[in-house]
């Protein structure tokens, strides 16, 4: 009996210990979502500019850019995905990992060659774990991106992208590098609290909406420098802002999932202590009653033995 | 409202500054530029690095180190759209 109580003791304490742990992510994670909400709201007026900008100078100038164009053949399709750096959050970089899947395997049905670009450590630990090719990876920031991190990646989106306009079939073409045609964009995206889902989205060849004609009088703009050189310069910013907007939000997935997870460990915890202070009460107040009745059984049997001599 | 000028400084991870000013100075890869009210709509690419300047109605002028910047000027006001702002030092005017 006294045995059982003290393994029993044993295993509060160890379960004990867990909730503390995973009660003090829940917090931190509880910390990194107002924050992350925080920052998605701070780069809304950039981007909102942005676009405002990149609208007006569309429906201005006549847009004809290798970003903006589709490519007539598409060989080799880039696609873009954000996991986390840290485990313990649920399903969250599975739902992206297998979102991601999904994506390149309708790619491959349109015979495209999907080119991956990953952003966090559980994503790249899938693929090289399965031994499958990474065109380029980055980690360390899931939680916290900063916009320097997201024009590292944009510049190499871009670039590849770049480098992609003038493949053959038969290999790179003239610059000797194989570039990609297209560029997916596969994140998560924070609905609310309880709800994060994984969403694909192209970000090259880009869309931009002009302006239907029928709102008035558009403003005929003045451009330094040119409308075309402007486009150039502007276009790239565009990409990192799509790139900073999607790393923001994942951030404020990943961080809810997190939360979420931790949230349900906590109260399993809780559960298991219950359970076990509930087992230990009993197992210790059997022994008691155990030790009483042999004491009486004890005492009966003396007083019956004196009695009879 | 024709002599106010609306200016809204925007960095990629927050909103600068925002408010009525006086005039608006910035360089663009073309040259250096005033913005008075009622200027004609404008798209420019800032010249790298560079800065802005903001002129208040009491004769004050706050400075921003800009890089990466872009100028639109619409009939509503001015935005400043920028990868990074810094206010300027002072004794850098």
């Amino acid at each position: 009996m006294a045995a059982q109580v003290r393994v029993l003791r044993q295993r509060i304490r160890s379960a004990k210990g867990m909730k503390k742990i995973t009660k003090a992510m829940e917090l931190v994670a509880t910390s990194r979502i107002a924050k992350a909400q925080a920052r998605v709201d701070a780069s809304l007026p950039y981007a909102q500019a942005i676009t405002g900008v990149l609208t007006a100078l569309a429906s201005n100038a006549s847009v004809d850019h290798p970003l903006l164009t589709p490519r007539p053949r598409v060989r080799r399709a880039g696609v873009l995905l954000i996991t986390s750096d840290r485990g313990l959050a649920g399903g969250y970089s599975t739902n992206a990992i297998r979102t991601a899947e999904s994506l390149v395997a309708r790619l491959r049905e349109d015979g495209k060659e999907p080119v991956l670009y990953v952003i966090g450590r559980k994503g790249v630990g899938y693929y090289r774990f399965r031994q499958r090719p990474i065109e380029a990876s980055w980690t360390g920031f899931s939680e916290q991106p900063t916009f320097e991190d997201a024009r590292t990646v944009g510049d190499t989106l871009i670039e590849a992208f770049t480098h992609g306009a003038d493949d053959t079939d038969d290999g790179p073409g003239a610059d000797t590098v194989t570039g990609v045609d297209e560029l997916h964009i596969v994140y998560t995206q924070f609905k609310s609290l309880l709800t994060q889902t994984p969403v694909t989205r192209i970000i090259g060849p880009m869309q931009v909406e002009e302006r239907p004609k029928s709102e008035g009088l558009l403003p005929a703009y003045e451009f330094e420098p040119e409308a075309e050189a402007l486009l150039d310069a502007l276009l790239p910013r565009y990409v990192n802002t799509r790139i900073y907007a999607a790393l923001l939000d994942s951030a404020a997935s990943e961080s809810a999932a997190r939360r979420r997870a931790m949230k349900s460990a906590t109260d399993n915890a809780e559960d298991i202590i219950q359970t076990y202070t509930r087992q230990m009460n009993a197992a210790r107040q059997a022994g008691i009653t155990q030790e009483i009745s042999e004491i009486v059984g004890g005492a009966n049997a003396l007083a019956a033995a004196g009695s009879e001599a | 409202m024709a002599n106010r000028l609306h200016v809204e400084l925007v960095s990629v991870e927050q909103k600068v500054w925002t408010g009525e000013a006086e005039m608006l100075v910035a360089r663009t890869t073309e040259g250096e530029l005033g913005v008075l009210p009622g200027h004609a709509p404008l798209l420019g690419q800032l010249a790298e690095p560079s800065q802005i300047r903001i002129k208040l109605d009491g004769g004050q002028t706050l400075a921003y180190d800009v890089a990466g910047g872009f100028l639109s000027v619409t009939e509503t006001g001015v935005t400043v759209l920028a990868e990074s702002a810094t206010p300027a030092e002072a004794s850098a005017r």
